[in-house]
């Protein structure tokens, strides 16, 4: 009953703890200490980290720079919107728009690709799947992410941060090729 | 003049003007949750594809009243008479500035009907979290300050009615661990709060063109900064509410006072970092500010909360053992009163917060893991099990418990609000396993259309995808009916229970007209003294004095350790990023 009474000992922070709350504390810290500690390790031993390199930008200065790469590489066109082959290891500059990833990419298995993403007026997510890799795409911002794709096929590029009513329309595409 | 009544059942007093603001601060969180439950409706039979009831434009009105009403509206409402209650009824003083408390409470409602006035008109589709440059109304972002400054006011007449128990000497001793935890709560709302100002104040600005533009990054940072933090207020709220449950119920002492005050107080200083972990996969934060803080400081909030995990059932173990329930492990538990609606919905949220939403809110909050996770449906999952199964399970705990008490009427059908929280738990956890799932095969949150209707290219998830939304669906729906019946027996007693005092009449209930002059006989009540001293009593086993307990928090050290490691096995399998 005396959770809520005055503590029956005036000097309650002398009063001793009991050996299983002392273990159980003992216990819980080291864990909580090793997940603390799984991150940094991660960054060191892990594949799948970001990268932390951003940029301020404007909606004009991206789009300029997708469109640079759009002319470069441009294989094809499906729905309307031009499939681009970056060479591997460069930088390639994907959009995001109400309501519209710009461009479809064609990418090779195991190659590097040096991934700039920004949005084009309001936050947009980059949903890759089935892979399941999660990005914010921010207006403003262009965010680097250096990505090897492991495995040959068809990936869906799904927005995953509400964007108004056309919000489910939005659907990109990335190919993925042996080589 | 007499102003405070003595509960003839549980012996709590009540000042006339804290008592009239409990109610209507209650009253006030249970409309608001009634309207997030019909909303609730909406969203979970649209986003069961095979119904999706609602047309793309009302289903994301309805998204937005859902959370507003929800997550900020019904909970905040009720924390502030919680906060009255622990202050003035606690320890046993007169409410601070009553006619401030009146004026927060005011503001709360005007902001509330304003707020819920905007999205209803369809122009303020933004969710609760209304990222920036997406637009509202005007009205809905001053809606919302409206009601925080509300609150704020009501947590200052907390902080006066402290400092008045304190000058009146009506207690004895230091202030009792129910207290010490609602004045966490308050404190780490007064951040809140001020985060909610420092983004929401300029975003009304931009609304009507007085403020050019608002950096999208900077939006997101501070808006969580009041988004997550509002969500440590309840925690704090609700491991308070369990302490005082346990003690009501079973006079249950706590293990240490110093061990559960040290807890509260890691909540006070690391908690806010973890808002951090809304921005773990967003351009221009580094990943050291990133790590450090959704960690909430090496996990020290996170070990906070497991060990009020331990010492609030511990506790309950110990009073119940010290009554003679000490065969084997789990007599305590088995022999614990299931069928008191008031412990049965304690215990659940106690179990579900911790093993569902404690868990994956940690696996989520990880740095890398995040990625996997962000935006996808598992997110909403995972924060129903902690503010629903949690939270709202816990409120709905204190409401059987002041039904009686605090309203005077008994139980209107009793025996619905006996099964009420199993089948509110049961249909909330069926739905967020299933959306947990559903997220981890990669479906989308706050999206209309797992079909893609009218995309010009196409995709499709797996056929177990789609399974596990119509579970997931079925499971919201079973939660809603006991919401539905959680608000029956509230309302309905209200309406109907057995009047305990003769005056306790419609109006005293919904708007909080004091009960007849004759109730209120105390002019000042006896001092509050402090708890008596016990012997020390030895039932558990080796020093252990509640081993049920311990054996249970280490079944939930194991499964978070499983589950930690399982998802960056997941992570791993996905390719190489950099």
């Amino acid at each position: 009953m005396s959770s809520f009474l005055p503590p029956s000992e005036r000097i309650w922070w002398n009063v001793p703890v009991g050996k299983q709350e002392i273990v159980w504390i003992g216990i819980a810290l080291i864990w909580c200490l090793i997940m603390f500690f799984m991150m940094p390790y991660w960054h060191i031993y892990g594949k799948q980290n970001l990268s932390n390199e951003a940029y301020q930008t404007t909606p004009a200065k991206f789009q300029a720079k997708v469109d640079e790469m759009v002319e470069k590489y441009k294989v094809g066109e499906e729905a309307g919107i031009p499939i681009v082959k970056p060479p591997a290891g460069s930088d390639i500059y994907l959009l995001g728009r109400l309501w519209q990833w710009y461009p479809i990419f064609e990418l090779e298995k195991n190659q590097t690709y040096r991934v700039h993403l920004s949005s084009m007026d309001w936050n947009h997510g980059f949903s890759l799947q089935p892979v399941n890799i999660n990005l914010q795409v921010v207006p403003g911002y262009e965010m680097v992410v250096t990505m090897t794709p492991d495995q040959a096929g068809e990936y869906a590029i799904v927005c995953n941060e509400y964007c108004g009513i056309g919000h489910h329309t939005m659907l990109g595409k990335i190919y993925v090729k042996e080589n | 003049m007499a102003q405070f009544r003595v509960c003839p059942d549980s012996g709590f007093y009540f000042d006339k003007s804290a008592e009239s603001l409990m109610k209507v601060h209650a009253v006030a969180g249970v409309v608001a949750l009634l309207v997030a439950g019909i909303m609730a409706l909406g969203v979970v039979l649209t986003r069961w594809q095979e119904v999706h009831l609602l047309p793309a434009d009302m289903f994301y009105q309805v998204l937005t009243s859902h959370g507003i009403n929800a997550l900020i509206f019904w909970i905040i409402f009720f924390e502030i008479a919680v906060l009255y209650f622990a202050s003035s009824t606690l320890l046993r003083t007169r409410l601070a500035a009553p006619r401030w408390a009146w004026a927060g409470f005011a503001l709360m409602i005007i902001g509330a009907v304003m707020n819920n006035v905007a999205v209803m008109q369809g122009n303020s589709s933004v969710m609760m979290t209304s990222y920036v440059p997406m637009q509202a109304a005007p009205h809905f972002y001053l809606g919302l300050i409206l009601f925080a400054v509300g609150a704020l006011i009501g947590t200052f007449v907390f902080f006066g009615t402290l400092v008045i128990a304190k000058e009146d000497k009506t207690y004895d001793g230091s202030i009792p661990l129910v207290t010490f935890g609602a004045l966490t709560a308050a404190i780490i709302a007064v951040f809140t709060i001020a985060c909610g100002a420092i983004i929401l104040v300029p975003t009304f600005l931009w609304s009507i063109g007085y403020i050019n533009h608002i950096d999208a990054e900077m939006y997101r940072v501070l808006w969580w900064g009041l988004g997550h933090s509002s969500q440590q207020i309840n925690v704090a709220a609700q491991v308070s509410i369990w302490y005082l449950i346990v003690g009501i119920l079973f006079g249950a002492r706590p293990m240490s006072e110093k061990v559960s005050r040290g807890a509260f107080l890691l909540y006070i200083l690391f908690l806010q970092l973890a808002s951090a972990h809304h921005i773990l996969v967003d351009p221009g934060m580094s990943s050291e500010w990133k790590v450090f803080n959704t960690s909430y400081a090496m996990y020290l909030a996170v070990l906070a909360s497991m060990i009020h995990g331990l010492t609030v059932p511990g506790s309950m173990e110990v009073a119940q053992r010290s009554k003679g329930l000490t065969k084997g492990l789990f007599e305590w538990l088995r022999k614990a009163p299931w069928g008191n609606p008031v412990f049965s919905a304690f215990f659940l949220s106690l179990l579900l917060f911790g093993f569902i939403g404690g868990i994956t809110g940690v696996v989520m909050g990880t740095e890398q893991i995040n990625l996997i996770i962000h935006n996808t449906i598992y997110v909403p999952a995972h924060f129903h099990a902690t503010v629903v199964t949690g939270t709202t399970l816990t409120f709905m705990a204190l409401t059987y418990l002041l039904i009686p008490v605090l309203f005077r009427r008994a139980l209107f059908l009793p025996w619905i609000a006996r099964i009420q929280p199993y089948v509110f738990a049961s249909g909330m956890t069926l739905m967020i396993l299933f959306m947990l799932g559903a997220g981890t095969l990669g479906v989308s949150r706050r999206h209309w259309d797992m079909d893609f209707t009218g995309a010009a290219l196409s995709f499709e998830y797996p056929g177990t995808a789609y399974m596990m939304m119509a579970v997931a669906a079925i499971g919201g729906v079973l939660g809603i009916v006991g919401g539905a019946m959680y608000l029956t027996v509230t309302v309905g007693s209200l309406l109907f229970g057995k009047k305990l005092e003769p005056s306790a009449g419609i109006l005293q209930s919904f708007i909080g007209l004091p009960l007849a002059d004759s109730a209120y006989t105390v002019e000042q009540p006896a001092r509050l003294e402090m708890a008596p001293k016990l012997p020390v009593e030895e039932h558990g086993s080796g020093g252990f004095e509640a081993p049920g307990t311990f054996v249970l928090a280490m079944f939930l050290l194991v499964s978070f350790v499983v589950y930690y490691f399982i998802n960056w096995d997941y992570l791993s399998s996905v390719w190489p990023l950099s």
